[in-house]
């Protein structure tokens, strides 16, 4: 299957500027936000998110991982995740949660991550923040921040990679010629 | 502990869960070992939140059937099965129908039929699980078998030292005592070599075979010593097994108190240890026995994380028989 690289460190680089501005606006400030970001990829977005606020706001903004592996509605379909993770929270009673993941797909994920952000506290509220939208919802989820909107085939496959987790970046699109099938 | 931020996909294991039950260590991979590790550290943290409980096996049905005493394995299995939202029903032999005869493939059966996904079977006689593992589409877990195996406590024991020495690779694992009847100490020596410990087999003569360790001899990673002083020189962990009263009757060992002078943990004898070295022992303990009760309650004792760790780490092998996994 061949890949196609959709979008390159620069163009990351600069979404990831424009989510965190995006993220300040929304808020009225960074006062009261934490960021939640899943494993595995969302979580190095959701540092860099942070480095960007730090930047514009100069606050420090705390910065969790979730781990949605014990939250998923396929555990025992034998497609569960093959390993589980710590999850790391701070303190949400309160907060602005801004939970950050790298592909929005079904919304199953989002989903689990709700149901694994409550069990750490109550936050005032939740936003979701993806760096790519690639559609086919099944659950009545919607993302409050997107990065960029890469309407995609069913049968394709969107991959992010990142420095922190893959020692290289990009976003790739995969399956385009199946799709045009 | 463990950070998150620290894993990185390219350390997590690849390989997932294949098999349908835990009869004992010898079989598993550096691999499974540390999947079970690695999900165990999940485990905890789940353990260290105000709301301990997660609802993954929800619907499930998990069942202790029980045919030795047990204080801790059977409820360290409870409390792991009820954090993971599964329900959990508790069956010792003294009280059902194992006490009227009904035999353990009539019984494994019966309790596959009421629902059970997963059965931790505790029995007197050497391979009782295997037998019933055959007999039963659910997960069974060796919950110790006799003299043979007992994995769950090896993969909390390398789960504790792990917490605490981080790579176990070359590092030396004293294990003193009764190694001849010790399901532990057999669970254990193959956990440990398989991630490249060096493990000692320390007891009396009577009481160490010398058969035990195979192979393991001429790769140097087990050895076996009657010589308890020379061997708990620059250990990084002593394991202090129990020792029964009954060893004596049998003529395995002189007495008691010559034991104790032979092969009793004291803190005298620690000093010779490795800095910061850990006691472990699987419980229960007689103190003054194999163990001096300062030793026991002292700095360097994590027998009590042991019994903590050990939910974390039956929880962890519940998710991966029950939900984890893979083909």
């Amino acid at each position: 299957m061949s890949e196609t690289l959709h979008l390159g460190p620069d163009e990351i680089g600069r979404m990831i500027r424009r989510l965190a501005h995006e993220i300040i606006e929304n808020n009225r400030g960074a006062e009261g936000l934490v960021l939640a970001g899943m494993l595995a990829r969302g979580f190095p977005i959701a540092r860099r998110l942070a480095a960007e606020i730090a930047k514009f706001e100069r606050i420090e903004t705390p910065v969790g991982s979730l781990d949605i592996g014990l939250y998923r509605d396929d555990v025992s379909r034998r497609t569960a995740p093959i390993s589980l993770r710590p999850s790391a929270m701070p303190d949400i009673d309160g907060a602005t949660v801004v939970l950050v993941d790298d592909v929005l797909f079904t919304g199953r994920s989002v989903r689990a991550a709700l149901d694994a952000l409550l069990d750490f506290g109550r936050p005032a509220r939740v936003r979701l923040a993806v760096l790519v939208d690639r559609g086919h919802r099944e659950l009545p989820i919607r993302p409050d921040f997107v990065g960029k909107n890469i309407p995609t085939a069913l049968v394709q496959s969107v991959d992010v990679r990142l420095l922190e987790t893959d020692g290289e970046e990009g976003v790739y699109v995969s399956g385009e010629e199946a799709a045009r099938a | 502990m463990l950070d998150a931020a620290e894993v990185t996909p390219a350390e997590l294991p690849t390989q997932g869960w294949h098999e349908k039950d835990l009869l004992d260590t010898d079989t598993m991979t550096r691999d499974d070992i540390m999947l079970v590790m690695q999900s165990a550290e999940a485990m905890a943290e789940v353990r260290s939140r105000p709301q301990r409980k997660v609802a993954t096996l929800r619907g499930r049905t998990i069942v202790t059937l029980f045919y030795e005493q047990s204080t801790r394995t059977r409820a360290s299995f409870e409390v792991a099965g009820k954090s993971l939202g599964a329900d959990v029903v508790n069956i010792t032999a003294s009280g059902s129908s194992v006490g009227k005869g009904e035999s353990l493939i009539d019984t494994v059966r019966t309790l596959e039929a009421i629902g059970a996904d997963a059965l931790i079977l505790r029995h007197h006689r050497s391979g009782a699980p295997y037998l019933a593992a055959r007999h039963t589409s659910a997960s069974v877990i060796n919950g110790g078998d006799g003299t043979h195996a007992h994995p769950t406590q090896a993969l909390l024991d390398l789960f504790t030292m792990r917490r605490h020495l981080g790579d176990v690779t070359g590092r030396k694992v004293v294990i003193v005592g009764d190694v001849l009847h010790s399901r532990v100490a057999r669970s254990n020596l193959w956990t440990l070599v398989a991630l490249g410990a060096h493990v000692v087999l320390c007891g009396p003569a009577t009481l160490v075979p010398r058969t035990l360790a195979g192979g393991h001899f001429e790769q140097g990673s087990c050895e076996v010593t009657t010589d308890f002083d020379a061997a708990i020189a620059g250990a990084d962990v002593v394991m202090a097994l129990r020792m029964q009263k009954e060893r004596q009757e049998h003529g395995l060992i002189p007495s008691l108190r010559e034991y104790i002078n032979g092969y009793q943990v004291t803190s005298q004898r620690l000093q010779r240890a490795a800095p910061g070295a850990l006691v472990m022992h699987p419980g229960p303990m007689n103190e003054g026995i194999e163990i001096a009760p300062e030793v026991a309650h002292g700095l360097r004792s994590v027998v009590e994380e042991q019994v903590a760790n050990g939910v974390a780490v039956r929880m962890a092998i519940l998710y991966l028989l029950i939900a984890g996994r893979h083909g």
